[in-house]
């Protein structure tokens, strides 16, 4: 029985590191500028699938390097998503400060982008790309430079965007039906993708006779905490997380002061994609990776933040770690175990037991999530102050 | 002398509003007959049944623009209530086709000998036509309740919505023994009035009442949004705490009207089902709700015609995209997520309203027209203001 809490504790906790590693992101985005960025969980998915690069390129250079790939692994899962999620806030989000409905819409539609193209991404579509992406800026260039461009943007935009994406399209045509099969097969496709850890990371602590603590799970607890530390460390210790803090708390303000608002935001948006590429680094740990990797993580990862409160790190450590426990322990069976299997106790137990699924511990989790914010509608730790606005 | 001056622009501003109304009565009469009369004659079956199809789901665009394109509450959580209303048809559609004493034949596959409490009352008819609009009325009243009690607002509201689908699918999904799980219920062999719904005849019924409901349900949604509640709407939508101040109690009119808009996605949930000839938990699924936003950002927020326009036309575009490049669908629906919310923020009606609105008005000899949607201050959510994000 002692056993039993302790497995369930651990496994609980393990399913909170998760659940936290992908949180972190959002809720430091959610936290400075009131965006929920629905693109998270693909973000993730690119630094899944980062891994699954570098293990294969480690796996193709023999020797050593199949053992100590996931150390090249996670920083560059980290720097591709957090390019990808700068380029998300320069070229989209940007424009929607202010919005937060529209920005949630507009991220949704990023997330279908985006796991359309690793699905089918290959190389003519690369190429097109390329083309396109060099056609429209050369040229925008060329014609704001040589023209009188305020005259003709009106018109000159659409017909110019529409002209680059026609070329890139033809081109992309051409090269994909004369290619060699090998050449213009999609790079990962539909189908889930596996990264095999290396074998460091297989098998488990055993402790007693029935409780194993798998080395993976333990991987990523501790780089969850790592993460923790290391967040922590540049919002409190360096001069950017400073000013990140100062915007946090009072947008005009500081751009009053001279804070520069827009490389804060900028800076901001990459951090939490960068992180959104380690939880994606993390997970592969535990499974196969596939195109819509991201959504299983997501709906989980907003009630973390939802019920941690916004602007606070240690709110979402607490609700992710209860969160994860109690799915687990209602999940896996593990109270009504406890229960004594008294007749009093019946109705208890058969009550638990109808939702000891996974699927059915989310029903049960939800409905403790909605009863807790009857008690704290702003979550555990409220932001205090007078601000109208939650 | 000064009665004059004031009466006489009111009389004025009556008439034009007489005029305005009558002209919208005959279009929609003058749409409703082409769409009974003339589209059948047109269509084959298969693209009447589409077409069906896609009148269904804009009646929930209907629903959805009534809480956010009037009231400024984003659901993502449609799914609930256009699967219940789907559900409770298809329970009745399922008793209706067994004799006596007769179990649904899924159950024996689970070993379920007995019906389960709730299926009982789906025997009758009359109580399925209120379940239709009722349950999903009070589950959607019930989570409303709880959430706005609280004044949880805006991207909160939005995040648990989705949660909530996420939960319902995951109920519908796993209780294999209660409604066959992910199989779902089919209803196109089932028998309704004697004849099997998938026949050419029951289609051509439920084709006819899905325009009508359409057309019901747009009536009410614009009689709820014309009077002094939709004013009322509308003033929650663009600055609830002043509305708040005044004396007014926002939270009972969120309820409310998030329960009319549940309950209109009910009766699509019911209509689409009949059609598709199967309802599973996949009308659940997070994707298709948010879905259902962007039909309704494509054709015009806070305008009732944008939402059935923009259910229609992005379903035929999704339809004859995915029919012959199903790769591009996804790309083409992201960019429309893209295009709608930065360059086209009021749709294709704001749109055509912009360009073409003073003109279509003056040769109907009307009051020129403002906007509903059209102004260019930023939601009231704006500012979000959240001190100290470290830990002290």
């Amino acid at each position: 029985m002692l056993e039993g809490l302790i497995g369930g504790l651990f496994n609980g906790i393990s399913i909170g590191a998760v659940l936290l590693i992908v949180a972190l992101g959002l809720a430091i985005v959610f936290g400075l500028m009131g965006v929920i960025n629905l693109a998270h969980g693909e973000l993730m998915m690119f630094g899944a699938y980062t891994t699954f690069v570098v293990q294969n390129v480690a796996k193709s250079m023999g020797g050593i390097a199949p053992e100590i790939y996931v150390f090249a692994a996670l920083p560059l899962a980290f720097v591709v998503s957090a390019l990808l999620g700068l380029l998300l806030e320069r070229t989209v989000i940007r424009y929607l400060y202010g919005r937060p409905l529209e920005t949630l819409l507009a991220t949704w539609g990023v997330s279908l982008i985006l796991i359309q193209l690793i699905r089918s991404i290959s190389w003519p579509m690369v190429i097109g790309l390329v083309i396109f992406a060099t056609l429209f800026l050369i040229g925008r260039w060329a014609l704001t430079r040589y023209t009188d461009w305020d005259r003709i943007s009106q018109w000159a935009n659409p017909i110019f965007l529409g002209l680059s994406v026609a070329i890139a399209a033809v081109v992309s045509f051409l090269v994909q039906s004369s290619g060699s099969s090998q050449f213009v097969r999609p790079w990962f496709g539909a189908q889930n993708v596996d990264v095999t850890p290396p074998s460091w990371l297989r098998g488990g602590v055993a402790i007693g006779s029935a409780l194993q603590f798998p080395y993976a799970r333990l991987f990523i607890i501790v780089l969850t905490i790592l993460c923790l530390v290391a967040v922590y460390w540049f919002l409190n210790g360096t001069a950017w997380g400073l000013r990140i803090r100062s915007v946090t708390q009072n947008r005009g303000m500081s751009a009053c002061l001279g804070i520069p608002t827009e490389r804060v935001d900028a800076l901001t948006f990459a951090l939490g994609s960068g992180l959104a590429g380690i939880a994606g680094f993390a997970v592969t740990l535990l499974g196969s990776v596939g195109p819509n990797l991201g959504g299983n993580y997501i709906v989980d990862a907003f009630m973390v933040v939802v019920v941690g409160g916004v602007g606070k790190l240690v709110g979402s450590i607490v609700a992710a770690l209860v969160i994860g426990i109690v799915t687990y322990l209602v999940g896996s069976g593990t109270i009504a175990l406890i229960l004594p299997p008294t007749a009093f106790f019946q109705p208890a137990i058969d009550f638990f037991n109808f939702f000891a699924t996974t699927s059915m511990a989310k029903v049960m989790v939800f409905a403790l999530i909605i009863a807790f914010l009857q008690v704290r509608p702003a979550g555990l730790f409220p932001p205090k102050g007078r601000s109208v606005e939650l | 002398m000064t009665t004059e001056v004031t009466t006489q622009p009111r009389r004025a501003a009556q008439a034009s509003q007489k005029r305005k109304f009558m002209i919208e009565a005959i279009a929609v009469i003058a749409i409703a007959l082409i769409l009974i009369v003339l589209m059948p004659m047109l269509l084959t079956g298969f693209r009447l049944n589409l077409l069906g199809r896609f009148l269904a789901l804009a009646i929930v665009a209907l629903g959805i623009d009534l809480i956010w394109g009037f009231t400024g509450l984003l659901s993502l959580g449609h799914g609930i209530f256009f699967a219940l209303g789907g559900y409770a048809f298809a329970m009745y559609l399922e008793l209706n086709t067994l004799g006596e004493g007769q179990l649904p034949e899924f159950f024996g596959l689970y070993g379920v000998t007995e019906m389960p409490l709730f299926w009982q009352p789906f025997n009758s008819f009359p109580f399925t036509l209120l379940a239709i609009f009722l349950i999903p009325a009070i589950v959607a009243g019930l989570l409303g309740y709880l959430v706005f009690r609280n004044r949880i607002r805006g991207v909160y509201f939005s995040i648990l919505t989705q949660a909530a689908l996420v939960v319902f699918f995951n109920f519908f999904n796993g209780q294999q023994k209660l409604i066959n799980g992910t199989n779902g219920l089919k209803t196109s062999t089932s028998m309704f009035m004697g004849q099997q719904v998938g026949s050419d005849g029951m289609r051509m019924f439920f084709y006819i009442s899905t325009v009508i409901a359409l057309i019901a349900m747009y009536a009410l949604c614009r009689w709820l949004t014309s009077g002094r509640f939709g004013r009322m709407l509308v003033a929650i939508r663009d600055d609830e705490n002043r509305v708040r101040f005044s004396g007014y109690d926002p939270t009972a009119y969120k309820v409310l009207v998030f329960a009319v808009s549940g309950a209109i996605a009910g009766v699509a949930g019911a209509l689409y089902t009949v059609q598709s000839g199967i309802i599973s938990p996949q009308v659940m699924d997070i994707a298709f709700s948010i879905e259902m936003v962007i039909w309704v950002a494509v054709g015009g927020r806070a305008t009732l015609v944008g939402a059935i326009l923009g259910a229609v036309l992005v379903n035929m575009a999704r339809s004859l995209l995915s029919e012959r490049f199903p790769d591009v669908w996804l790309f083409f629906q992201g960019a429309l997520f893209l295009i709608v919310v930065t360059a086209l923020p009021d749709g294709i009606i704001g749109w055509g309203r912009r360009q073409f609105g003073s003109a279509v008005s003056s040769t109907l000899g009307l009051a020129p027209t403002n906007l509903p949607y059209l102004d260019d201050s930023p939601e009231p959510e704006a500012v979000v203001e959240t001190p100290e994000f470290a830990d002290k």
